[in-house]
């Protein structure tokens, strides 16, 4: 049951687009910044099958420039 | 249960992802964050410093029934004021890795087997014993860290200083702070920094001198960046010799070539004198200028000696010396811009900016690392930008303890808690406190760390203890040394908390508590010394490191030195241990005073600790009206003619490039604790060479593939790097030690400082192949 975070960088001028890209994704949770141009992410998928599924879908999205842990469990 | 742990762990994750936020962007804001509290009930929090890295940072434990489930950052703590990095975050983490060494091994028909501890130790006080009879007390050895504890340190040194009467003790401090601590006896008399860590708030210019703060000390960085996002004005000058995290956040980046820093330290200074921007008040009063002997060598052959000989000189004669220096000239070897080198030094010049420089292992693991340290104190009391808030020339410590242990306790050859063995004064006050005979105290150092494994080589030394620390990876010149530890006739024991290369090659591995398992002291950067109780239980049979010694040393018939009672034997220790220093230099803090706070800084007297040293505003210590330097008999610090020499080793026809070394922010050190959390691990799963992007391609190397890094003593395969991270120039390339699998050592230089005998893991000649 892998818990991870993340800082979210949008690419340029698609902070609003990368808030509803990630929110629209299933096991994610967001938090924009109010005053900075970076999201934060909290994942937390039920296996690693999935977890592996949503690093895909993450690959795919184009309004998502980097993603950068900041925290993470997975009950190894 | 399980919905609220996983709450929990939600909770965490947020605040960690919210806390690294604020940290590479102070003053963010989130909305909605003060709903996200981690929730209570069910977690004790528990005080205690982080275990990884100098900066000291107090964390706050969470602790569910016997285990340890979270950590956030101590806002009490005034060293980090609630941050934390990744590896802190994860800090608990490394106590529960599967393959945790909880009991003790002997090494039998070759392969190392579990054993009782009590048999274990048997075997290892035997094996001293049997030793000393047949080869002599300078036949056994004990190799310590950084990351002890100071009990453990203080234990060691007790037992073979005091009691078996060897001067066989060492720490991989030696590697890793030498230089800074020759720098300050050299310059002030006395060791440590004057300054703190407040500076950061005070400074306007912060200059880092060879020093990726952003991934080592991030903690740090963060709190340099906020001050500058507060002020407005502040500027971050990154003086290195690879584009670093540090430099991308850096205002401005200025690239120099390896062991150059010599030439442009000298150089800030020629222009500030020509400039004539020298507190004159301050010099004529405060300082006095020497020089020291030239060519002085690099150490690469065994049973090298070397003594400096201060001479002093006059300002004038100092003067003359720095013509060699102009920016022009200095341009031609550094590859510094003359303007560049005016700019630093009309930042040090402007006397309406205070100025703080840091530094760490890019100053310390140097070949002339005495010498560099010197010259940038030069600069600082040139312009009198010193021991005030702000002004600040600043050693940062790489390893939680190295001042608390190994350079407050002194366990180096030629040190004493107080002190050095050379003096009989200090042998006398040691004889007194351990409660031995003083003859039993040797006046002649013996070995520094590198000659300790040159000596095991040789077979001079025939056991060694090492402690905390994991050699078999470090040590650079490796295969000589790992061969030399595994000749016939050598016993070496480690005590460990996880296998690592230094524990496969021991005779007897001892299991170690870690950290929050036992009680104990750290000594940070900024004189801070952090008390943690024992939060939670030791696992099967390991057991503290300070105890471990105690064992030992009873079963040797030293039961009347090491008396104490396993219920109060660390603040025994901290007791017998604090009559050491029991001076207005150094007194240090109450043992419930620490217990009770997030670090106390020394000296501590009449209840207050000392943030500025050598100034009588702040120092207790310091006489007269405005500055007291009271570490040298002169009352003054010393300036040094110190000139530029090149490497030990630089690239050549054959050897084409330099190889750096160094850290990365997710691995402590060689990785054995990092490495066994999960998350960091994933982050960074193996180490790699930075290749600069014209070599890479004129080479056909591409980004991930392999690329085998030769030198003239040993060879290693790794994966490409570039454009990653960092970014080596044109001629360099650099590489995380961190791996064990990927052993650089084998290829690194064992050439030194001549006076700290600090290593230089910062520059050797290799070549590269695509492999």
């Amino acid at each position: 049951m892998p818990v991870f975070s993340y800082i979210a960088y949008p690419e340029p001028g698609t902070k609003e687009q990368l808030l509803k890209d990630l929110t629209a994704l299933k096991h994610c949770e967001v938090m924009p910044s109010e005053n900075t141009d970076v999201l934060v992410l909290v994942t937390d998928t039920p296996d690693e099958a999935q977890e592996k599924v949503l690093q895909e879908k993450f690959k795919k999205l184009k309004s998502l420039q980097s993603l950068g842990m900041t925290y993470g469990h997975t009950d190894e | 249960m399980s919905i609220t742990r996983r709450a929990f762990i939600k909770s965490l994750a947020l605040n960690s992802a919210v806390a690294a936020a604020s940290t590479l962007f102070p003053g963010i804001i989130f909305a909605g964050w003060e709903k996200t509290d981690l929730p209570s009930g069910m977690i004790d929090w528990k005080k205690t410093p982080c275990r990884f890295c100098g900066t000291g940072c107090g964390l706050l434990i969470g602790v569910s029934g016997d285990r340890a489930v979270a950590v956030k950052g101590d806002p009490n703590c005034s060293v980090n004021k609630g941050l934390c990095c990744v590896k802190g975050y994860h800090s608990v983490q490394i106590l529960y890795g599967k393959d945790r060494i909880q009991k003790a091994l002997i090494r039998k028909n070759g392969k190392l087997v579990e054993a009782p501890l009590k048999e274990a130790l048997d075997l290892v006080a035997s094996k001293m014993q049997e030793t000393i009879e047949k080869q002599g007390k300078d036949a056994v050895s004990i190799y310590g860290s950084g990351q002890w504890s100071i009990p453990d340190g203080y234990a060691a040194s007790k037992l073979f200083k005091g009691c078996i009467g060897t001067n066989n003790v060492e720490a991989n401090a030696r590697v890793c702070m030498a230089s800074a601590v020759t720098g300050f006896f050299t310059s002030f008399g006395l060791d440590e920094p004057m300054g703190c860590y407040e500076d950061i708030d005070h400074a306007d210019v912060f200059i880092t001198w060879g020093n990726n703060m952003a991934e080592m000390h991030p903690v740090l960085f963060s709190r340099m960046l906020a001050n500058r996002k507060s002020k407005g004005h502040v500027e971050i000058i990154d003086f290195a010799t690879r584009t670093t995290r540090s430099s991308q956040a850096s205002d401005k980046s200025i690239l120099f070539k390896p062991q150059t820093d010599l030439a442009v330290a000298n150089a800030i200074c020629y222009e500030i004198i020509r400039n004539n921007w020298v507190n004159k008040d301050f010099v004529s009063k405060h300082v006095s200028f020497h020089k020291g002997k030239t060519n002085i060598g690099y150490g690469t052959q065994d049973h090298f000696k070397f003594k400096d000989k201060a001479e002093t000189v006059d300002f004038e004669t100092y003067k003359k010396f720095l013509e060699d220096y102009t920016p022009e000239k200095v341009e031609k070897i550094s590859g510094v811009s003359a303007m560049d080198i005016r700019y630093l030094a009309a930042l040090y010049g402007d006397p309406d900016k205070k100025v703080t420089s840091f530094w760490c292992m890019g100053m310390n693991q140097h070949t002339r690392g005495t010498w560099i340290n010197n010259l940038v104190y030069n600069i600082h009391l040139l312009v009198g930008k010193i021991s005030t808030p702000g002004n600040s020339p600043f050693s940062l410590t790489g390893q939680p303890s190295a001042c608390g242990t190994v350079r407050e306790v002194g366990t180096l050859t030629h040190k004493l808690p107080h002190g050095v063995v050379m003096k009989e004064a200090h042998r006398k006050m040691a004889a007194k406190i351990w409660n031995v005979p003083e003859k039993n105290i040797d006046p002649k150092p013996t070995y520094h760390t590198v000659e300790m494994f040159r000596a095991l080589d040789r077979g001079d030394i025939r056991f060694m203890w090492i402690q905390v620390t994991n050699p078999m990876v470090t040590m650079p010149n490796l295969r000589r040394y790992r061969d030399g530890a595994k000749k016939d006739g050598r016993f070496v024991v480690v005590s460990e908390i996880y296998p690592t290369p230094t524990s496969d090659i021991a005779d007897v591995v001892l299991p170690s508590a870690l950290w929050i398992e036992r009680e104990g002291f750290f000594g940070n950067s900024e004189r801070r010394t952090q008390h943690n109780d024992q939060i939670i239980p030791m696992p099967g049979d390991t057991m503290c490191n300070t105890w471990q010694l105690i064992e030992v040393a009873r079963r040797l018939g030293f039961e009347k030195q090491f008396p104490w009672s396993r219920e109060t034997y660390i603040e025994d220790i901290w007791n017998e241990y604090t009559r050491f220093h029991d001076n207005p230099k150094h007194r240090m803090a109450p043992y419930k005073e620490l217990k009770a706070r997030a670090g106390v800084q020394w000296p501590f007297v009449d209840g207050m600790e000392t943030k500025w040293r050598y100034n009588p505003k702040y120092d207790p210590a310091a006489k007269g009206k405005d500055f007291d330097f009271y570490g040298k008999p002169d009352n003054r610090a010393w300036i040094w003619m110190r000139p530029y020499e090149p490497a030990a080793e630089s690239p050549d026809s054959d050897y084409p490039f330099w190889l750096n070394t160094g850290r990365v922010l997710e691995h402590w050190h060689t990785g054995s604790m990092t490495r066994r959390v999960p998350i960091l691990h994933k982050a960074m799963p193996a180490s790699y060479v930075e290749i600069n992007p014209k070599d890479a391609d004129s080479m056909g190397i591409t980004n991930g593939s392999k690329v085998k890094i030769i030198s003239r003593r040993g060879s290693v395969e790794m994966t490409a790097s570039i454009n990653g991270r960092g970014n080596p120039p044109k001629g360099m390339v650099f590489v995380p030690f961190f791996d064990e699998n990927h052993l650089i050592n084998e290829v690194t230089l064992d050439a030194f400082c001549p006076i700290s005998k600090q290593v230089d893991y910062k520059k050797c000649a290799v070549k590269l192949e695509r492999a």
